[in-house]
């Protein structure tokens, strides 16, 4: 039996919301997945009942307050499978994570001469600090190839590391393509090789059960907004070793032990690194998320979002003059396309008057476009909440922009 | 009346019509859409049936930036009005730049500066005047008027 999606629609309003007096379809899932109630009740309660800054507090309320940004700690180190939940740092998104990892570890281990690796199908988060930290520390950014249909090819990874190599960072599931990394494997190789890995899981905390110590990876980051959790909080899992020898990042309140002007002692993991009054309401409805996720099932949110990627891949392909990007054998529930002259902004804002939101452009990740020898795609990207019908109406909206455009 | 007659006597050949009233033309127009269906396609239409410019001029510094589509406006001034050409590789948005010169062609660089343009908001197409680096329309006329700021400083020093 697989998912009914009617059962949890309900638990979105937004999904009942109309566009234009239409009845809203939201395919922009990749970019942000929308937010259960269950979700924004708990926000709401925190903000009613026990808002107050977290940590050192003395009263009822900071102790709630904190009980519950702590929770959330544990239940993002349950879902992960992280070996301490000290390796749990919060942080505000992704790129927040990265940053921290390319400016702390890069300041710790990365010298001038030394080599970072990324791959082509990076989103730009996954691109640009250690682009930065190349440029501040006079190292090379190397670039780990993909196929044409979007496969990475890891084949390659054997001449690009070298003794130089200090770390190699690549998505789990690249946004654009949607393409499933063997992320395993690639850990792998590139332990034997004794360069440590950092996973940008963006796309995949939504999708696919990750266990960081089976994974054995070194650093793994993700989004609270990308896994039906609340805007402005992420996740950095980073192994202990790594993370007691990183020096902090950002200096402020919550990171101290002691403050003198001539000298500041460290606070002790996780809070090393949450410099500053965190994001902590929100931090607990990332708890309320990944409770609301696993009540449901990874493993039955993944099955049900491939039916609908290979129910939509069916109906792309018999459209004529359309182009899927991203065809690799694993794949997420992504669809990357382009019809031939029609360009992409045109088809976006068309269905958009139709109330089907897609996203269109480059996705942040302009080198995965000019692989392609394009200027971007419309991108249509699934949830567990979206249904067979909806990629009808899509289907439907695109054969009827087909149409205005005589192509 | 009597200011149309002057000014035909002054042009000689013909009325010029005033921003205002090529505004005032394209709202009508767009008044006996029933749909958007119609008005996209009429968009579409525009788009098409715009003469692109020559490609020498489609560089990177006639590219209007912070669009998802590529949008290029070249501007002259030529016996005290400006004459406006662009391309753009999405149609719709073509169409859209084909109304800005419908709108702005051949207008003093100072009526251009001055213009009040409501024919945006009244036609629908304001969701594209949003300033998120996806639409062209703002930069567009941002654009426009940068022109026509730039050749009023001209004519008049």
């Amino acid at each position: 039996m697989s998912l009914d999606p009617h059962k949890y629609r309900q638990d979105f309003p937004i999904l009942s919301e109309k566009v234009y007096g239409k009845s809203l379809v939201y395919f922009d899932n990749a970019a942000t997945t929308q937010t259960p109630t269950q979700v924004t009740d708990v926000l709401v309660e925190y903000y009613n009942k026990y808002n107050s800054n977290i940590h050192r507090g003395v009263h009822y309320l900071s102790n709630k307050s904190t009980e519950g940004a702590e929770n959330a700690r544990l239940k993002v180190q349950k879902f992960i499978n992280a070996a301490h939940s000290h390796e749990v740092i919060f942080t505000a998104g992704t790129t927040e994570s990265i940053n921290l990892v390319a400016n702390s570890f890069g300041e710790c281990y990365v010298s001038e001469g030394d080599e970072v690796i990324v791959s082509e199908m990076e989103h730009h988060s996954n691109i640009v600090p250690w682009q930065m930290l190349c440029q501040r520390k006079k190292a090379t950014l190397k670039v780990l190839p993909f196929n044409d249909k979007g496969e990475l090819m890891t084949e390659k990874l054997e001449d690009l590391i070298t003794d130089r190599t200090k770390i190699l960072a690549v998505n789990h599931i690249s946004n654009s393509l949607g393409t499933i990394n063997p992320i395993k494997e690639i850990i792998d190789f590139a332990h034997s090789k004794n360069v440590p890995v950092l996973i940008d899981a963006a796309q995949s905390v939504q999708h696919k059960k990750i266990d960081v110590q089976a994974l054995d990876a070194d650093f793994l980051v993700f989004s609270g907004h990308k896994l039906y959790g609340p805007t402005g909080v992420g996740v950095l899992y980073g192994k202990e070793k790594y993370l007691n020898e990183m020096p902090p990042w950002q200096g402020g309140g919550e990171m101290i032990k002691e403050v003198t002007f001539e000298k500041t002692t460290y606070n002790e993991l996780p809070f090393k690194f949450e410099a500053g009054t965190p994001n902590y309401i929100d931090t607990i409805g990332l708890g309320a998320a990944i409770d609301y996720v696993e009540a449901i099932g990874l493993d039955e949110i993944d099955a049900y979002e491939q039916e609908l990627l290979a129910y939509a891949t069916a109906k792309f392909e018999s459209i004529p003059n359309l182009r899927i990007y991203g065809t690799a054998k694993n794949k997420t529930s992504v669809i990357s396309f382009l019809v031939e002259g029609i360009h992409f902004y045109d088809m976006g804002m068309l269905l958009d008057q139709m109330g089907i939101a897609v996203r269109t452009g480059t996705h942040c990740t302009e080198p995965v476009m000019q692989h392609f020898g394009i200027d971007g795609t419309v991108r249509a990207s699934f949830a567990f909440y979206n249904t067979k019908e909806e990629i009808d109406a899509l289907f439907a909206g695109i054969e009827k922009v087909c149409k205005m455009f005589a192509v | 009346m009597r200011v149309a007659i002057g000014r035909l006597l002054m042009t000689d050949y013909y009325y010029k019509m005033t921003i205002n009233e090529i505004q005032e033309g394209i709202i009508e127009e767009f008044a006996g859409f029933e749909d958007w269906m119609d008005k996209y396609a009429y968009l579409i239409e525009l788009g098409n049936d715009l003469e692109g410019m020559d490609e020498q001029y489609q560089t990177d510094q006639n590219l209007i930036k912070g669009c998802q589509s590529k949008v290029w406006f070249n501007a002259k001034l030529e016996d005290g009005v400006v004459k406006l050409e662009a391309n753009s590789d999405a149609i719709i948005v073509k169409g859209i730049a084909a109304l800005l010169i419908r709108v702005f062609n051949n207008q003093t660089p100072e009526a251009i500066m001055n213009a009040d343009l409501k024919f945006i908001d009244e036609i629908g197409l304001k969701q594209h005047l949003s300033p998120t680096r996806s639409n062209g329309l703002v930069s567009m006329v941002k654009q426009i008027k940068m022109y026509g700021l730039a050749f009023n400083h001209k004519v008049n020093n």
